[in-house]
């Protein structure tokens, strides 16, 4: 049977087709859920796409994080539901306090769309199984906040626990501490990256095919043995 | 006008003037002067009416008689548009609809504009260039079409200049702000500089939907008893006057303050959910006509989708939900507050199309009906304040025939021929003119304002800048696509407006056909200095003659655009500056050609043939400031040989590289395609290395062959009757024009590069 995979539409989410195709390319079945639905549809795992959630006007994230299906992630994901937050999606999992830390505005203070490069730092969660750790991959990064922060303890925490994801490998693009580009929840199946894998399915319409990995590994992650 | 002049001749909103007043009081003086009419215009509305009009029609009248919305000066020569049309069968929908439409097939349509907002954009950058962004994907929209991509066209003064560095830096964080926010990527554009842009920088934008030919919808409200609905957000006082005050009269020397109040804001945010709630009112069918809110608010929403539809119309103004309760009726018709629609709606659909707008939190009203009066009727509490012809307002405006006069100054300018300008002859003297244009802000690298919009979202972008053309996917099943390209050259056009014209057509056409599309329609943002200035007024008239000639002989027709007039600063206009943006069809994007040299060994052929052409070019104005003589010739038909033939290499599979020559010439080009590609070359010039590298001949391109091809890229060259040189060879890390001199790509991209940093420093 194929795997369900929940894409959410927030209001100002505009990643969400793109999030879709990503699922369908891995070979899953793409669901869509609606942010004022509070149920996830049986779903296997849930992606939160990228995008400007209520505008994002009052701080990223910070609204859509009390959006009704909200609720039933958080519960999920205390479960052991994969849950990947992309760009936006990763900052209303730190809204919601699924991942430590915050993201703050480029150190540049532009928005930058850039094609860069990471490198995975953690080849056992369930979104990055499919890659080794140290593998350098070619994806997307497109936000205006984007700048990985947290306090001393948090990121002397989560580099001992091994919950750096990924780092940025071609320069810092965004002042990022630590050249972080991606964290994971202690258990390891709540992921947040800035960049864009869905944006690296294909070279005719990204940089590279790299970012598949991520939805191949949670089809993986989620196959009844 | 001083601001305080024109706050005053707003009527208040305590006592309204209406009609019965208007008929009781016909001697009452109405500021018509402040709000931009002439006293033969005023007269003519109070003929029209048979009275004076209330201060509510006057404002309608005010709004839909500018210069912006009624095309007043421009109207009796964009007709050519039309009358020189190539015979074609792509249009679905023309001139004088919010957008051209045009098939691209498979069942597909495409919908496409340019529209300017220069003065917003000068007096607060940052929401002028926004709010642009946001009026072009609203025309787009009204057309039933989903927006797809955006693209810019941007000219500013120099770049060192200190208001540079306030209005550049602004107008492209709107164009970031509001466009990523509305998740549509920005495919492309222009860059340029010129100090006659200093006072009046040019930020035109442009749009780009895709719909099936069955959804394609029209601005016109029929059906009496039909639903009025206005949807979006609330009207505030924003923007009141802007298409009067602000796009229709040329700025002063100081004081832009006071025109603050005339620029919009924008939310994208909001912008985005009425994208997604109009799509899905069409999916669903409730929509019977539909009409964006742009320059002059409820005022020509009103009247066009009336007079589109050959009805009338009546509007309980009091019912349009207000974010300042003290507006009145002349104010909420002029606001131009943004993020707004207006739908007619089958009374029986009104239950279904609030509940889709509830959906997506769109706030939507009915305001109004659909009445087979004749007439446009508005109340204010139950009072009578507006009854007119909708038509005297949107479509009988008045047309005039301005004088138009080639200025005397022209002989001189044509006369100081770039022939006796020292060339470059030492190799030198040669790497260093490379180097003075590809570290030029005009030939230097975009990357730090095009990093700043968000050029992946939706994943069908094929190719983006810095290719010549933007290239979005269609259909990922056959690989449909389309590119676009716009381009512009003022310098050009002040030496001949008429072949500059052509040659900014020429342009763009060549830009979407070196990525393998076919070159299909034409949309075109005209920025011109003050209509009432004659010389002005020639300029303008060359340009659309010629554009209309050559749209004609490329079988291009021209869809639609814009005209923005009073671009000057006192009495000192712009340079002519016709923005021509081209449409072509790719029939399969994977067989898309970029710009860069991405493999070594591929063979350089230079397509076209090179003349010894320096008027009005970069190397020109920029080694010399100078600027006289004619531009380059315009080859027309050798334009439509170069394109059939990319169409078929491309097919074919027989080139991996393409880039147009322009400003710049050859020299630019090679280093573009060296750096976007990552890859030298070698490349052996003739005896006039200067003409070969600087010139900017038209109807040219350089192409890297696919190795093996070369034989049969040959045949195709003599079968399309393309003169083609093979130059040199790709490979390596240094641009090399072999026994002149080299530079190594480090050092060409750290000349690139550095060009625009002083702005963003």
């Amino acid at each position: 049977m194929t795997a369900r995979i929940g894409v959410v539409t927030f209001p100002g989410s505009l990643d969400d087709r793109d999030a879709c195709r990503a699922v369908q390319r891995a070979g899953a079945e793409p669901v869509e859920l609606w942010h004022d639905q509070a149920s996830l549809r049986g779903v296997d795992a849930v992606i939160l796409p990228g995008g400007f959630s209520y505008g994002d006007y009052l701080r990223c994230g910070a609204i859509a994080r009390f959006a009704p299906v909200m609720g039933q992630i958080v519960e999920a994901a205390a479960a052991g539901l994969p849950v990947l937050g992309i760009c936006n999606g990763f900052q209303i999992l730190c809204e919601a306090h699924l991942l430590p830390g915050a993201l703050a505005r480029n150190a540049g203070l532009h928005f930058v769309n850039r094609d860069i490069t990471i490198r995975i730092e953690n080849d056992t969660s369930a979104w990055t199984r499919q890659y080794r750790t140290g593998q350098d991959i070619r994806v997307v990064l497109k936000s205006g906040e984007g700048a990985y922060m947290a306090d001393p303890q948090t990121l002397a925490s989560i580099e001992a626990n091994g919950q750096v994801l990924a780092r940025y490998a071609s320069g810092n693009p965004n002042g990022s501490q630590r050249d972080i580009a991606g964290v994971v929840s202690e258990a390891g199946n709540v992921v947040g990256l800035m960049p864009h894998p869905e944006h690296a399915i294909d070279e005719l319409t990204g940089p590279s095919a790299d970012g598949l990995g991520f939805f191949a590994s949670v089809l993986q992650a989620v196959a009844i043995p | 006008m001083s601001q305080d002049v024109f706050a005053a001749a707003l009527p208040v909103s305590a006592a309204q003037d209406t009609v019965s007043d208007a008929v009781a009081t016909p001697g009452r003086e109405q500021p018509f002067a402040a709000l931009g009419l002439t006293a033969e215009e005023y007269a003519r509305i109070a003929g029209i009416l048979g009275r004076r009009p209330t201060d509510a029609e006057l404002a309608i009248y005010s709004v839909m008689w500018s210069e912006h919305c009624s095309y007043k000066s421009s109207r009796k020569h964009l007709r050519q548009f039309a009358e020189k049309a190539p015979a074609t069968n792509v249009l679905l929908a023309g001139i004088g609809q919010n957008a051209g439409v045009v098939d691209v097939g498979q069942g597909y349509a495409v919908t496409f504009k340019i529209e300017s907002h220069n003065h917003p954009s000068y007096v607060e950058p940052l929401q002028g260039a926004a709010t642009g962004v946001g009026g072009i994907v609203r025309d787009i929209l009204a057309m039933g079409a989903r927006p797809v991509a955006v693209m810019d066209a941007l000219r500013f003064g120099p770049a060192d200049a200190p208001d540079t560095r306030r209005v550049l830096p602004g107008v492209v964080g709107g164009i970031s702000f509001y466009g990523n926010c509305l998740g549509l990527p920005n495919i492309g554009g222009e860059l340029a500089f010129d100090p006659c842009y200093a006072g009046n920088p040019l930020v035109n934008a442009l749009c780009v939907g895709v719909l099936r030919h069955s959804d394609l919808k029209l601005a016109a409200a029929t059906g009496p008893g039909n639903q009025v609905i206005l949807f979006g957000s609330r009207t505030g006082p924003d923007g009141i006057g802007g298409a009067s005050v602000l796009a229709s009269a040329s700025f002063g020397g100081a004081g832009e303050g006071a025109k603050r109040p005339s620029v919009q804001v924008g939310d994208p945010f909001m912008e985005k959910l009425l994208i997604e709630c109009c799509l899905e009112l069409y999916q669903a069918g409730l929509v019977v006509g539909i009409q964006d809110l742009g320059a002059a608010g409820v005022a020509c929403a009103t009247t066009e989708l009336a007079a589109g539809g050959g009805t009338g119309m009546r509007v309980r103004l009091d019912s349009v939900p207000l974010r300042d309760a003290s507006l009145g009726p002349a104010e909420i018709l002029m606001s131009e507050s943004q993020e707004r629609m207006m739908a007619i709606v089958e009374p029986d659909r009104v239950p279904a199309f609030l509940d889709i707008c509830a959906k997506w939190d769109v706030q939507a009203t009915v305001i109004g009906e659909v009445t087979d009066s004749g007439r446009l009727e508005m109340t204010w509490h139950g009072e009578q304040v507006v009854d007119i012809p909708p038509g005297s307002a949107a479509d009988a405006g008045p047309v005039y025939d301005r004088p138009a006069v080639r200025p005397a100054s022209q002989d001189g300018l044509v006369a100081a021929s770039p022939a006796l300008l020292p060339l470059p002859r030492s190799g030198p003297d040669l790497r260093a003119d490379l180097l003075l244009l590809l570290g030029s802000p005009d030939g230097g690298d975009k990357t730090l304002v095009t990093e700043q919009y968000d050029q992946y979202v939706r994943g069908d972008t094929v190719l983006a800048m810095p290719h010549d053309a933007g290239l979005v996917r269609i259909d990922a099943e056959t690989g449909l696509g389309v590119a676009l390209a716009t381009d512009g050259n003022g310098r050009y056009c002040q030496l001949d407006p008429y072949a500059g014209t052509q040659l900014a057509l020429a342009e763009a056409y060549r830009n979407v056909a070196v990525t393998g599309a076919r070159p299909l329609a034409v949309t075109n943002c005209l920025n011109f200095g003050s209509p009432e200035d004659p010389a002005v007024m020639w300029q303008f008239t060359e340009a659309v003659r010629g554009l209309a000639d050559g749209c004609r002989q490329l079988g291009t027709p021209v869809t639609g655009g814009n005209v923005s007039f009073y671009n000057q600063t006192g009495g000192t206009p712009i340079q002519p500056t016709p923005v021509v943006g081209v449409l072509g069809v790719h029939d399969d994007v994977r067989r898309r050609v970029g710009s860069g040299f991405a493999a070594e060994g591929a063979s350089i052929v230079l397509l076209g043939e090179t003349r010894p052409e320096f008027g009005g070019s970069l190397w020109a104005w920029l080694r010399h400031g100078h600027l006289g003589g004619r531009p380059p010739a315009v080859d027309l038909a050798a334009e439509r040989a170069l394109a059939s033939l990319l169409a078929t290499a491309a097919a074919r599979g027989l080139i991996v590289a393409a880039h147009d020559l322009s400003d710049g010439g050859l020299a630019l080009a090679l280093a573009e395609s060296c750096l976007s590609g990552g890859t030298g070359c070698v490349v052996r010039p003739p005896a006039d290395a200067a003409t070969f590298l600087f010139s900017e001949s038209a109807a040219r391109a350089v192409v890297a062959v696919r190795p093996g091809a070369a034989e049969d890229f040959a045949l195709a060259c003599e079968q399309e009757g393309v003169p083609a040189a093979v130059i040199g060879t790709t490979g390596g890390s240094e641009l090399e024009l072999a026994g002149l001199f080299s530079v190594p790509l480090d050092e060409l991209s750290e000349a690139h590069r550095a060009a625009l940093r002083t702005v963003f420093a």
